[in-house]
């Protein structure tokens, strides 16, 4: 048996996207930027997808840029925004647990002069709004922060933030790449000036991204060229990869309430079984405020590495934030900004539940997953 | 993360070899990595200079599961001389290689194999000097006392 339980790292693009898609690689290949009519047609569609888009996401059409992924996305909000508002300001905003797009972006900045401050989160993996009222800075140009978080599916409190950063005059980004359908988005109502998304977290193709950028607001491209996206991104329109966001997300939001029903149940049902059959284990970040298809576990005195490996033998897919699994053999930042004990923290798993997932699945999961933590258990330095 | 881990790798993750404690172990010793987290604790049995039990606990990864089963399955036997020498680069070369980022598992089983080794010496100092070929005057300051 096969069972994907880590659709927070990606998802099986739906077959109703892929079908939007076809047509943009067999016929309709025309260059968007191109004015013949094969060109030109293209370029109505993506003025169509972004009006689609906006729609969704209560936004305007306009100040919707199409990139690669929504770590492009990040990289041009971050330091895009930075580099162009310089007589602003020189600082900005992070919470401790961003994704490592956005923290790389940070620090790449401070090479160039400016400096950043992380806004702290309590031990339920929720941004302290006091510690981000305390830290904003008469300097502070942007405030940067996830609206779910990807590896604890903990989420922010946008508005709040949205709100400080109006009333201070500052600009605010929110990845909402794990928001999707989960949130609705309202970029008015969150007071957002900036948003990314990426395609591939909800049914569409990977290799896809958005930024949502307001045009009131000067930024700096990072890829130039033949200027697309009115010079804000250059390099040729994606058609199919255009057309099958704006198709993926509109059925993430048409078929959200069955959808988000159906995760929560497999998710629930999987939590309560678990709980009771493997002693000793613990949820990170908080179950109230969390994303419906995540579940991120404690299993004391194993590594979540081997759990994960172990697991991939039988053909289960989840992820891990251990320092093992990591290139640098460092401990996920998210783990540690939630305060967890140094003794726990290399001990977590993360599973996240997806469109195509079922009961007896979960059933394989739970089945498989005890015995791996009893077999690792019984050989453990720690009792 | 990208990890391909090797057949035999797998094999001793899987199925580890020399898993648990030794009950009256002659000496315990454990190890743990500060970067990553990995510990690993070794027990020994010596019988005649010579590794005559050994096993092991862990908590730690595939990796670091893999590498202590297969290296305890090596040293058995070995006398202590032989496996104060014993190089990680054998573990490795044994499981027909390891991921770049996972050789440290290799030399973290090393290092508490000498560690539990060294734990034996201290309590048998007189083994350890007989290795260094000063067992005659051991033996003299003994009698005196």
């Amino acid at each position: 048996m096969q069972v994907y339980l880590d659709n927070s790292a990606t998802t099986k693009i739906d077959k109703r996207v892929l079908k939007k898609m076809r047509p943009y690689f067999e016929d309709k290949y025309g260059n968007a930027s191109s004015i013949h009519f094969m060109g030109q047609e293209n370029n109505i569609k993506i003025a169509r997808c972004k009006k689609e888009i906006s729609k969704i996401l209560k936004g305007m059409a306009d100040n919707i840029i199409f990139t690669s992924s929504a770590t492009e996305a990040n990289n041009l909000i971050i330091k895009g925004v930075m580099r162009a508002n310089r007589g602003k300001g020189n600082h900005f905003l992070i919470s401790a647990i961003e994704h490592p797009c956005v923290l790389s972006s940070g620090r790449e900045l401070l090479d160039e002069g400016f400096t950043f401050d992380y806004i702290s989160v309590d031990e339920r993996g929720i941004l302290d709004l006091k510690d981000l009222k305390k830290k904003i800075k008469p300097e502070t140009v942007l405030i940067s922060v996830m609206a779910v978080n990807n590896e604890i599916g903990t989420i922010q409190p946008i508005e709040e933030i949205g709100k400080i950063a109006k009333e201070k005059g500052i600009y605010f980004h929110a990845d909402a790449v794990q928001a999707v359908p989960y949130l609705k988005i309202n970029i008015k109502k969150w007071g957002v000036d900036f948003l990314s998304l990426s395609a591939h977290k909800f049914y569409g193709p990977q290799g896809m991204g958005l930024a949502y950028v307001n045009r009131d607001i000067k930024i700096k491209p990072i890829i130039v060229g033949g200027g697309q996206e009115d010079g804000l991104r250059a390099g040729t329109y994606n058609m199919a990869g255009i057309v099958g966001m704006t198709e993926a997300l509109k059925l993430a939001y048409s078929e959200r309430s069955e959808y988000v029903k159906k995760v929560k149940s497999l998710r629930d049902y999987f939590w309560k079984e678990v709980a009771k059959k493997i002693k000793n284990i613990r949820l990170n970040g908080d179950l109230k405020n969390r994303v419906e298809n995540n579940l991120n576990i404690m299993f004391e005195g194993v590594e979540g590495e081997a759990i994960l490996i172990d697991l991939s033998v039988a053909g289960i897919c989840v992820s891990t934030g251990s320092a093992c699994s990591a290139q640098n053999l460092k401990v996920s930042s998210v783990i540690t900004a939630i305060g967890i004990d140094p003794r726990y923290m290399n001990s977590n798993v993360r599973f996240t539940w997806g469109r195509y997932n079922n009961k007896k699945e979960v059933d394989y999961v739970i089945n498989k997953l005890v015995k791996t933590v009893e077999r690792l258990r019984k050989f453990s330095v720690i009792k | 993360m990208s990890l391909n881990y090797t057949k035999k790798t797998m094999k001793h993750f899987l199925h580890p070899k020399n898993i648990g404690e030794i009950k009256k172990a002659d000496a315990v010793a454990e190890v743990g990595n500060m970067v990553c987290g990995d510990q690993l604790s070794f027990s020994i049995k010596v019988k005649d200079g010579k590794i005559k039990d050994i096993k092991f606990l862990s908590f730690g990864c595939a990796s670091n599961i893999a590498t202590a089963s297969v290296m305890t399955e090596m040293v058995k036997g070995m006398t202590l001389e032989e496996a104060q020498k014993f190089d990680w680069n054998k573990i490795v070369k044994k499981l027909d290689g390891l991921p770049r980022q996972k050789i440290h598992c290799s030399v973290l089983a090393v290092e508490g194999l000498r560690e539990v080794i060294s734990a034996y010496y201290k309590k048998h100092p007189e083994i350890f000097t007989k290795n260094k070929g000063k067992k005659e005057t051991v033996s003299k300051i003994k009698k005196i006392k």
